[in-house]
């Protein structure tokens, strides 16, 4: 016990409020918990938007694909660093896939995420970048080009029959994407939804309303990065595309805020026991993140404001103004979200009777600043990713000559 | 040189739809595979096997070691102590209870002796009034109970009782109800106007009990009409709660409080 | 590279990796065995004997070496209801310690204390989620955490609808209630069952038939604490008010 560790929980002590086990005073899930959800979060909708190319042809969003793909990897290959960060041992984790409890929901997540991650996502990429980066390999010179052949595994065959095998096989792995995505993000869910002694998380909705705010965030990051991005090197962006994207993220959020409001409502009128005690909570301790912040500005404004585009055919750089607004308030709202759930599930009591409070710290490996750290991490190596395999359509290959297989 | 038994083209016969590239990613994903698989299946079987781990797990549980006694143990040495108790207020309540801890007594009484507790704090921790102790629980106000003296002065700890052998008022253990009879209409009356309490009572108070008044009578010798006490209110003994008893709706230690509030006009003092 | 070569030596390694995985399957030989011999543990609580004094908390803090001053393995609530229909609820602590009198004689309708510990359910939640296995149900029905194993994710203080659990602020792994297993596995009393002057607590085998356990089951009402979730808790209350959660 550091008197840091005392001070800390004399403060905690102090804010609780009513009668919480005394066990209940810190909340044990921090904030790099509320990042875990939102960073697998985003690659499940950057998937989806992906797969809405491949599987349902849509074309209009063709411009994005690469994009989506490698932002789904790239918040991918961080995700697990916030679950490190909070674990009492680290050094342990590796047990999760050693030797897993089949029972626990988290340990078989530990296999569905490699699954994912592994045969999903970098299979995709890699027969979805392998004709281009056979091409770049054999134009360029340097650590480039062996860093491309190692990834082509030092073949060349860019013959029709080896890049029409690459196209089906990218159809295929799509179409098992696709529920590999939702199993992805739905576990999430159900690793809360399961917990039957948190009736703020114990709920059948809970792994569907995850999956599409997944979607929600997902598809606002690929627009938004598209947004950013396309400027910055000089290009124009595609309204056909971006429309298209906007489009699907209306109905996106329609789907959500159905959801989220089915919740609501199918709470208020059963009123069950732990109704008081919740009501209490999202009035008095959640108010903002929730009304305010998930609510408010995270759904209902950008809903209107797509609606508003969509009946007053607006011109195009206010749409792209508009779009850029909504896409970042859905991803605070989202983010929110996340909060809500795991934050506000640990700031009632399980008695009942009482409300605690979650104090952040700023440093420290559960802190803020960690946070922002962890945020930024998957924008770093997006941009390292967007060097290794070039995502835009209009830098890809003419073909070349090739030499004979051998 | 070709190998005639395995054929010309190798040991496998691959499909051949099968692209050279998907090949060998084929081959690079069986060999992490198998790589894993063997790594696993190479470590030691505390790392892996569940049944060793909590058998593991039981024998490092079972090896902290134990630093209260228990009750046997005290009377292997100190049987009169135990025989003193035995027969008192305190024969249920352990010796390390008050003693603390005494595991490394038993071991080597000579290295630690556990503490006696004597000063005035130790004893309200059971004893002090609260009003959430349950019923018949001898409690003091600590404040007021002979506050310069040590309680073992008076009260020996091993065959508690008070300086006079037994209780000398209900008080003693009934102190709840005590202190709210004290500011009710019936804080003149003593307990044993309703209650006979056997002198048994004081010694095994669950197992002898005081009576209590079983009939709507007893309460109309000074509550019905005509009863010949005073300035207390009465009642139409027929008709007032015709078909119940009066504590179902009185409760007689706070009486200001009770009853269907209908009021008819009744219970005016006379 | 020669693909006849290269393939040979990819079935022999896999060859290798397959048989080590057979034999990493067999079940090893463990630690010498541990004879839990057909019980099943329980404690029985009698709230009408509870007098709210911290005894039993200052002895398993002290049998246990449990963090002070936040931490509990167990603890005492104590209940006042009041005549005009509000339940106040507070914690005592180990010097039972009583905060303020929240009313007096007059306004109190009922009022009691619960002694409150993990429950070593017959089904506990918090086995079923625990990612790597850490705790687990021994044979003998006590729930223990392996804490060289466990990963300090605190999903089991999540899933425990009792507020039992805790982390070990220093060891950082789950810890809690273990029924002094150190102790009954010789034959004592846990801590706490040991301590209480009034016996509200008893400790026993749920099996058998002679302990103060199962008396306990006989001449009183039984109720246990959240039975709507299933756990099946093995913690016993006698006398236990409908107001306790």
């Amino acid at each position: 016990m550091t008197p840091e560790l005392i001070e800390r929980m004399t403060e905690l002590s102090k804010q609780a409020s009513g009668f919480i086990y005394p066990n209940e005073l810190d909340v044990h899930w921090s904030i790099m918990i509320v990042l875990y959800p939102y960073l697998t979060g985003l690659v499940a909708g950057a998937f989806i938007l992906a797969s809405l190319v491949k599987v349902f042809n849509v074309k209009e969003l063709q411009p994005t694909y690469r994009l989506a793909l490698l932002t789904a990897l790239a918040f991918m290959l961080i995700a697990p660093l916030p679950l490190q960060l909070h674990l009492g041992h680290p050094q342990r984790s590796w047990e999760i896939l050693v030797s897993p409890n089949p029972t626990s929901a988290m340990a078989m997540f530990g296999f569905v995420y490699l699954w994912y991650l592994m045969i999903v996502l970098l299979l995709e990429i890699w027969f979805a970048y392998r004709e281009d980066l056979v091409r770049l390999a054999q134009r360029e010179r340097g650590p480039m080009r062996w860093l491309h052949r190692l990834l082509t595994m030092y073949s060349n065959d860019v013959s029709e029959r080896a890049v029409a095998f690459d196209h089906k096989a990218v159809h295929v792995i799509t179409i098992i994407g696709i529920p590999s995505a939702f199993l992805l993000h739905g576990y999430v869910g159900f690793i809360f939804g399961s917990i039957k002694a948190n009736p703020w998380w114990s709920s059948v909705l809970m792994p569907i309303v995850f999956l599409f705010s997944a979607i929600v965030s997902g598809i606002a990051m690929v627009m938004l990065l598209y947004m950013i991005i396309t400027p910055l090197r000089g290009k124009h962006i595609d309204m056909v595309c971006l429309d298209k994207i906007a489009s699907f993220l209306f109905y996106a959020v329609i789907v959500d805020f159905s959801l989220e409001a089915l919740d609501f409502i199918h709470r208020l009128y059963e009123s069950e026991e732990s109704i008081e005690i919740l009501s209490d909570l999202v009035m008095n301790k959640l108010m903002l993140s929730l009304v305010i912040l998930q609510v408010f500005l995270g759904m209902i404004v950008p809903f209107l404001i797509m609606v508003l585009i969509k009946v007053l055919r607006l011109d195009e750089e206010l749409r792209r103004l508009l779009y850029f607004l909504s896409a970042i308030l859905i991803q605070l709202g989202i983010f929110s979200t996340r909060w809500n759930v795991v934050i506000g599930g640990q700031m009632f009591s399980k008695s009942f009777r009482g409300l605690t409070t979650y104090k952040m710290e700023f440093s420290g490996l559960e802190g803020l600043l960690t946070a922002i750290v962890v945020l930024s991490l998957p924008l770093i190596i997006l941009a390292i990713l967007i060097k290794i395999l070039p995502p835009w359509d209009d830098q890809r290959e003419q073909p070349v000559e090739v030499q004979a297989q051998t | 040189m070709k190998n005639p038994r395995l054929g010309g083209r190798g040991i496998f016969r691959l499909p051949s739809w099968l692209p050279n590239h998907v090949v060998r990613l084929l081959v690079v994903l069986v060999l992490l595979a198998g790589g894993l698989l063997f790594a696993r299946a190479s470590l030691p079987p505390e790392m892996k096997d569940r049944k060793v781990q909590q058998e593991n797990t039981v024998a490092r549980e079972i090896a902290h070691p134990v630093k209260y006694a228990g009750a046997q143990a005290c009377g292997d040495c100190h049987d009169d102590k135990v025989q003193a108790k035995a027969g008192g207020y305190h024969r249920n309540l352990s010796c390390e209870t008050c003693h603390g801890p005494a595991g490394k007594h038993v071991e080597d009484p000579l290295s630690f002796t556990p503490p006696a507790p004597r000063d005035r704090q130790f004893c309200p921790k059971c004893h002090a009034y609260n009003l959430s102790r349950p019923l018949g629980f001898p409690q003091v106000n600590p404040v007021t109970h002979n506050p310069m003296k040590a309680c073992i002065e008076c009260h020996e700890p091993h065959d508690p009782k008070p300086p006079t052998g037994a209780p000398g008022e209900c008080r003693a253990c009934h102190n709840d109800i005590q202190r709210l009879k004290d500011v009710s209409p019936h804080a003149l009356l003593e307990c044993t106007t309703c209650h006979e309490a056997p002198e048994e009572h004081k010694l095994t108070p669950r197992s002898v009990r005081p009576s209590k008044p079983t009939t709507r009578e007893f309460c109309g010798t000074c509550h019905a009409r005509g009863a010949k006490k005073d300035d207390v209110p009465k009642v139409d003994m027929t008709t007032h709660g015709a078909k119940y008893m009066c504590w179902q709706c009185h409760y007689p230690h706070m009486p200001q409080i009770g009853g269907d509030g209908e009021g008819d006009g009744e219970g005016h003092h006379e | 590279m020669n693909r006849r070569n290269f393939l040979r030596r990819f079935v022999s390694a896999l060859g290798l990796s397959v048989s080590g995985a057979v034999v990493g399957a067999l079940p090893a030989r463990g630690a010498a065995e541990h004879e839990p011999a057909g019980r099943n543990y329980g404690m029985g609580i009698d709230i009408e004997k509870c007098i709210g004094c911290g005894r039993c908390m200052d002895a398993c803090t002290t049998e246990n070496n449990v963090p002070q001053p936040f931490f509990y393995r167990t603890w005492v609530e104590r209940y006042v209801m009041k005549n005009d229909g509000n339940v106040i609820v507070q914690a005592i602590n180990k010097e039972g310690e009583q905060p303020v009198d929240p009313a007096t004689e007059h306004d109190v309708l009922r009022s009691f204390f619960v002694p409150k510990l993990c429950n070593h359910c017959e089904h506990p939640p918090c086995v079923q989620v625990c990612p790597v296995g850490a705790t687990f149900k021994t044979g003998d029905g006590v729930v223990i955490v392996d804490d060289t194993r466990c990963i300090g994710c605190r999903y089991c203080i999540q899933a425990c609808p009792y507020g039992a659990r805790y982390l070990h602020p220093e060891r950082k792994t789950a810890d809690k209630c273990t029924f002094c297993y150190h102790r009954v596995s010789k034959g004592l009393l846990p801590a706490c069952v040991e301590v209480c002057p009034t016996q509200a607590r008893v400790f026993g085998d749920l099996n058998s038939t002679a302990s103060p356990l199962t008396r306990l089951k006989r001449m009183f009402k039984i109720h246990v604490l959240k039975d709507h979730l299933n756990t099946e808790p093995k913690v016993l209350y006698a006398n236990l008010d409908g107001e306790v959660r």
